[in-house]
């Protein structure tokens, strides 16, 4: 079916719904590349109008992808909740911009996400602004639970990143304890490995569940490997907290990750049986990212911003602990410069929270892209505004492994601070018990008794 | 604890870890040594590439340069449209197939990528180390051909139109912070259409003295190329299994 407007004395006329959404997308350098952008502003400006004026039912009715080709487009029409749906199922897409920035319960917001569909959410965010992706994200919490509670009012979590460029277990034990000594690591400790290699892998997490245990740290701990590897080492016996996998919005992407559904909910199924949580058994973490579908050419002509919104209905058939969207690592062929990539931010945090989603965002950049960490920060505080649930700790917010950049754990520090925000409450009451927060949400002074820096001296091998 | 301590700890990983703080924020040291890590990284990645100069040296070698373009026009377009970077202009090609000889074993592509002072610190010694390990091996080069702002995977139409069995390239790799002057080397067995990323061989952060060294990266590259001809292949299938051969630790 195809999708006109007409205005002001100029018509266009819209193939189909993916033509349309992908001409009404803000402008980012993937739907250039991939040849799917509006070729002017006001062909842009001209689309949204005519987006506003689809109902939202029209979604349910022409698959963007179709069924028989793809097991994420089966998966988001068999998941779809008529009921759930009941309250905006009359409405255009524009009437439910309007709705949804009426609607100031969090909970009504929330009961909503079954009803939604991805290519409904990524719809209607390209006809808000960024205030508008802000305002509603932040009416909305996703609490989550493994070893502690994520997502309450007023908290902001970090995931602690002490990657290594080869693994070395000193060097990644001694960021760790860098950046719990700041404060960082209630949302996960996480590493990506150098190498997916088996034993490697369970060398790093028998290494983090050690500190764990040892120091009774109410958190969870990740090596970021494929979802095959923590099968395997499942299998054997290792100390597997949460089952990482990057994820997309489309089979074929997920293909190119050699990844599908049946394989996740395997890995999903074993991982809570492993019992490891204490306060929830929310055991997945998956990663994702505008551009990733297109990158393996995978896409279908559907643009980078609703293929992304899809890949969270590949993660909430898993009820994550996390999902994060490392919305600058890509580069800048997918988005060019910092204002694409706070755009993108934004929109990931607003649709995955608003399909019900624990949301963090990888505020970050590569050094071809045309952004610096002034950008980091703005998008950072705009996060933190908008009740992001968490965001990475690195050293010094360069990631010596990955080579790109991101937030520091000092910039998880600014923000507590600008904002009043607290870590998880389990975490922050040991923080406080251990002599590195003081009681009041920041760290204490200097001098103090830290039970950690016996760690941190018997790893310098040296005395305190 | 102590400064000796914090010091033996900060040996043990190149991440910015025990970095102090004014308040919550970083300490101003720390602040301005990031941004002059960023900075060069940036200024690697902009600065154009003296292609002209660059040709003047590979001639005054001895060797043959042939200048050849991809259709990109500018650094912005470069990093916008990857897809541009990885073909020859119509020009280009053609001059390439003038250069058609079934003699040449091994097509010698030169880019900037995305460091051009990646390119000018190491690329001569480079290329220098490349040419003496591969004569060793007895496989002939023919010309060498410059290309400014190309993708790896220009290795297939310049080695198609040199009608080489493998291409070779020589490509300045994206910098990071704490290195902006890294190049990779890319093998790629019967270059032509239809060849992805998989099947290519990659030798990568050749700069001495903090990465691999220029004799180290020619030895490797001239195995892999001596396996490939044997084997029919490159890429995943092409394990990099030299006896003897360790890589040294960074």
């Amino acid at each position: 079916m195809s999708y006109r407007v007409s205005l002001q004395g100029r018509s266009l006329v819209f193939r189909d719904l993916k033509t349309l959404l992908a001409r009404a997308s803000p402008l980012r350098a993937a739907d250039e590349l991939a040849g799917i952008a509006a070729e002017s502003a006001e062909e842009r400006a001209l689309a949204q109008w005519a987006l506003a004026e689809v109902p939202l039912r029209r979604f349910l009715e022409e698959p963007l992808i179709p069924p028989e080709q793809d097991e994420v487009t089966r998966l988001i029409l068999d998941r779809h909740d008529a009921a759930a749906f009941a309250p905006v199922s009359g409405l255009t897409v524009g009437e439910f911009r309007d709705w949804l920035l009426r609607e100031t319960d969090g909970e009504r917001l929330a009961g909503l996400a079954r009803g939604l569909t991805p290519e409904m959410v990524a719809a209607v965010s390209k006809l808000m602004r960024n205030q508008d992706l802000i305002a509603v994200a932040r009416r909305i919490r996703v609490v989550s639970r493994f070893r502690n509670t994520l997502g309450l009012p007023g908290r902001l979590s970090t995931r602690l990143q002490p990657n290594h460029p080869t693994d070395d277990p000193r060097g990644i034990a001694a960021a760790v304890l860098d950046g719990l000594l700041l404060g960082s690591g209630d949302a996960v400790i996480g590493i990506n490995p150098a190498t997916d290699n088996l034993d490697n892998v369970h060398a790093l997490l028998s290494l983090l569940d050690e500190l764990i245990q040892r120091h009774a740290i109410p958190t969870q701990s990740c090596v970021l490997c494929h979802v095959t590897t923590s099968l395997e080492l499942m299998r054997r016996g290792s100390p597997v907290d949460l089952v990482f996998q990057s994820i997309a919005g489309t089979e074929a992407a997920n293909r190119s990750f050699g990844v599908d559904l049946a394989m996740l909910r395997e890995a999903h199924d074993m991982a809570r049986e492993l019992r490891r949580g204490t306060v929830g058994e929310q055991v997945m973490y998956f990663e994702t990212g505008q551009g990733s579908a297109l990158s393996a050419n995978a896409h279908h002509g559907v643009d980078a911003q609703t293929c992304e919104t899809r890949a969270y209905a590949v993660a909430r058939e898993f009820a994550p602990l996390l999902v994060n969207t490392v919305v600058g690592f890509i580069g800048p062929e997918y988005l060019y410069d910092g204002k694409q990539i706070t755009r993108a931010g934004l929109e990931d945090h607003f649709c995955g929270k608003l399909l019900g989603l624990p949301m963090g965002v990888d505020v970050c950049y590569t050094n071809h892209a045309e952004a610096d960490q002034n950008d980091m920060d703005d998008l950072l505080t705009l996060l933190g505004v908008a009740g992001c649930n968490y965001v990475m700790g690195i050293p010094g917010a360069d990631d010596v492994m990955l080579a790109y950049q991101s937030t520091s754990f000092h910039d998880a520090l600014y923000l507590r601070e600008v904002l009043g925000l607290r870590p998880a409450p389990e975490f922050e009451d040991w923080l406080n018990r251990m002599g590195i927060f003081n009681g009041r949400n920041a760290l204490a002074g200097e001098g103090r008794n830290v039970p950690l820096l016996a760690d941190l001296t018997g790893l310098a091998g040296g005395s305190a | 604890m102590s400064a000796e301590a914090w010091e033996a700890l900060r040996r043990s990983t190149q991440a910015r870890i025990a970095l102090g703080r004014a308040g919550h924020a970083l300490p101003t040291d720390a602040v301005l040594d990031f941004q002059l890590a960023h900075a060069r990284a940036r200024d690697a990645i902009h600065r154009s590439w003296d292609i002209a100069s660059f040709a003047s040296s590979v001639a005054a070698r001895g060797w043959v340069p042939v200048i050849a373009s991809t259709p990109v026009t500018s650094r912005v377009e470069y990093l916008k449209r990857p897809d541009l970077g990885r073909r020859l202009t119509d020009d280009s090609e053609q001059r390439l197939r003038s250069c058609h000889d079934p003699a040449i074993d091994v097509a010698l592509i030169v880019t900037n990528g995305l460091s051009s002072t990646a390119m000018d610190r190491h690329g001569l010694p480079l290329l220098d180390a490349i040419v003496a390990a591969l004569a060793a091996e007895g496989l002939g080069c023919g010309p060498i051909c410059l290309v400014g702002n190309g993708r790896v995977a220009l290795s297939d139409p310049v080695g198609a139109a040199l009608g080489a069995r493998i291409a070779v390239m020589v490509v300045g790799e994206r910098p990071g912070l704490s290195a902006d002057d890294s190049l990779g080397i890319y093998l790629t067995y019967a270059p032509g259409p239809g060849n992805t990323d998989a099947e290519r061989n990659c030798i990568s952060n050749v700069r001495p003295p903090a990465g691999l060294s220029y004799a180290a990266a020619a030895r490797k590259l001239a195995y892999l190329a001596r396996q490939a001809l044997i084997l029919k292949l490159s890429g995943v299938g092409l394990k990099d299994d030299e006896p003897g051969f360790a890589l040294p630790k960074p």
